[in-house]
């Protein structure tokens, strides 16, 4: 239960089945204001899991969730947003049909104005609102990649997946939230392509220091790299928490993980 | 002398088109032998054809959206210039207000289907409610005709709330047969209640606007006298004009982005906090009232309702025309609708055979051009802004 006090996001006994499986199993997770939190384990451990109970998706089936000293077990997605955790999506949630902008903005829409008649009837209120956030879209996508923020008005559809993972991360940063989820960022990438997401990640990470993000990762050298600590999962349990080096180094993970007998 | 010919070049292929869209319609109107209009669908097929083939259609594209004042002047004037050029004609003009009507209509099932995503199989059921409303009210009451358009739509949107529950448990298929069911169920209904004419119908008053009697003829001087349906085509296309100015800045603002985003991922939407339910009913009551809006106006100018105008087959028309047109683009559903209504009218022959070309022909879009005649391009909130 290390940092369980002062933890922004506390986990506590979390347990979700699905009819006769459990994919968490009293999991408790904690993680540090301004961490990189790693969390790993062979498929089906519940990684992915554990974020679609935290923020909403699925119902939880026993203990709760704390986020910045409120209980948000259960919460309905929208709340949990609200509340200010973002996630992405392993199998990049974006839409492709539209513009990198208009994706943006999915994830901005605590900013909005979202009224009927401010829409329609006022619009030249609309049209600073836009503009204001254009250029906070802009700002955070130069961060990633410049030349796609000269190609804000373009279809998704049209840009390689490194910038489909850059769009998914500009969506989720856009509304300022204090926790970010990252669900495996480097699936579906080259080696190089992940160096420079994760790159880019620490970057976003030294402007905002107060940012915390939980990240699902396979690949390990990234895990080594970004994170300050890792929890492993493994059948919806917790085996181990720590650096790293230490957490590599544990029989139980290499057993289970790493595929060491 | 340099800017003026760069605007002349740029306003040429916009021009060009609306007048030769306009001389089109017109003579597609006027001919009367079955020989002409089929030789003249054929020469404008291939003409579209051609001008897709050697970039033309971009052309126009980007006149329109370069000159979008000029534009919208240009194609007020080619829309008068087709009225006028018909102004005795009762035949003609009646086609021309009913192609306004369902314009009207169907951008209210584009709001649904094209942005929200629910498919609304009882848009024909709707649109009778429109219709038995404004029927009942100007039979009954004195309220002013106008009021009763809305009301007509209020109605629609009212009585389309008792859907909002099954279709919000349901998905796609399943809120689509939702919709069917209650199309059928509608019909019957009407048919067997007697207070609302049976299957005999009923009569409807023609519009009455500020002591301006909408079923009688314009005559001005001695010997100028121009067909009362002129009111009606008027009216409807202030009431078409305002309906596409909403729906446009619906589509370019937040609104049109959430309904977009819940129509393509209703789990990442509910991740950034959209409420999904809260989008799908704005739609859906919204496209409701804009239904039954074109069905009081629709009930006023033909004068007579029956249950037999609002089957399920006429709803299937209605959905047809946007998946022609272009789902969510509503500028397709304008074209669509023309294309579907004027073609089988001034086609005699083939009314038999209506049904199964319409068939035919969402068939062959959906294999060859599943986006429609004009794909819905991407939003642009603010026409003509460029970032600094």
């Amino acid at each position: 239960m290390t940092g369980a006090v002062n933890g922004l996001l506390t986990a506590r006994d979390l347990t979700k089945r699905f009819g006769g499986v459990v994919a968490l199993n009293a999991l408790n997770i904690s993680v540090r204001p301004g961490h990189i939190l790693g969390l790993i384990g062979p498929n089906g451990s519940g990684k992915t899991t554990f974020f679609n109970v935290v923020t909403g998706i699925y119902p939880t089936s026993g203990g709760s969730v704390a986020f910045a000293g409120e209980d948000i077990t259960d919460f309905s997605p929208q709340a949990v947003y609200r509340a200010g955790i973002a996630r992405t999506f392993q199998r990049s949630r974006l839409s492709l049909s539209l513009s990198v902008f208009d994706n943006i903005m999915v994830g901005n829409h605590i900013r909005l104005d979202q009224g009927l008649w401010f829409n329609v009837m006022r619009r030249r209120d609309f049209k600073r609102q836009f503009e204001e956030s254009f250029e906070r879209a802009r700002e955070l996508v130069t961060v990633f990649n410049p030349p796609l923020a000269a190609r804000m008005f373009e279809a998704v559809g049209g840009f390689p997946m490194i910038d489909h993972r850059r769009i998914e991360f500009c969506r989720a940063l856009i509304s300022g939230p204090r926790l970010l989820l990252l669900d495996e960022p480097s699936a579906g990438m080259t080696h190089d392509e992940t160096t420079e997401l994760m790159d880019n990640i620490l970057e976003v990470k030294e402007r905002l220091e107060d940012l915390t993000i939980i990240i699902i990762e396979h690949e390990m050298g990234v895990i080594e790299r970004i994170t300050d600590i890792c929890v492993v999962l493994n059948f919806g349990q917790k085996i181990c928490e720590g650096a790293y080096q230490d957490v590599a180094a544990d029989k139980l993970v290499q057993e289970a993980y790493l595929g060491i007998q | 002398m340099n800017r003026a010919g760069a605007v002349f070049a740029s306003l040429l292929p916009g021009v060009g088109s609306a007048v030769a869209v306009t001389v089109y319609v017109i003579l597609l109107l006027a001919v009367e032998s079955q020989a002409a209009i089929a030789a003249l669908l054929v020469a404008g097929v291939i003409a579209v054809l051609a001008a897709a083939r050697f970039g033309g259609m971009a052309r126009i594209g980007k006149s329109f959206a370069e000159r979008r004042i000029a534009m919208n002047l240009v194609i007020v004037v080619a829309a008068l210039a087709m009225i006028g050029f018909f102004y005795e004609d009762h035949f003609v003009l009646l086609l021309v207000a009913t192609v306004i009507i369902y314009v009207i209509a169907c951008l209210g099932l584009n709001l649904q289907f094209g942005y929200a995503g629910t498919l609304n199989f009882a848009g024909a059921a709707f649109f009778g409610v429109g219709c038995y409303t404004a029927a009942v009210l100007t039979k009954n009451t004195a309220m002013p005709d106008l009021l009763i358009l809305v009301v007509g739509g209020v109605m629609a949107a009212v009585i389309g709330s008792l859907l909002i529950l099954p279709v919000l448990r349901t998905r796609s298929h399943y809120s689509a047969v939702v919709t069917i069911a209650f199309a059928l169920m509608f019909k019957i209904f009407l048919e067997v209640n007697d207070t609302l004419g049976g299957p005999q119908g009923l009569r409807v008053d023609g519009m009455n606007v500020l002591g301006w009697v909408f079923n009688d003829n314009i005559e001005i001087g001695e010997n100028f006298e121009a067909s009362f349906y002129l009111n009606y085509i008027v009216l409807g296309l202030v009431i078409l004009a305002l309906t596409f100015i909403v729906v446009r800045r619906l589509e370019r603002s937040w609104v049109g982005l959430n309904l977009d985003a819940v129509r393509l991922d209703e789990t990442a939407a509910a991740c950034f906090g959209l409420n999904i339910t809260r989008w799908k009913i704005t739609a859906f009551m919204l496209g409701n009232f804009i239904v039954g809006l074109a069905g009081a106006f629709y009930a006023m100018m033909i004068g007579f309702i029956a249950p037999t105008n609002f089957t399920f087959s006429d709803s299937l028309n209605l959905i047809a025309i946007i998946l022609l047109g272009g789902i969510g683009n509503p500028w397709g559903v304008v074209v669509a609708t023309t294309v579907l209504i004027i073609v089988p009218e001034k086609l005699q022959v083939i009314e038999e055979y209506r049904f199964l070309l319409f068939g035919a022909l969402v068939i062959l879009i959906l294999l060859f051009r599943p986006e429609g005649l004009l794909p819905r391009p991407l939003r642009t909130y603010l026409p003509g802004w460029q970032p600094k």
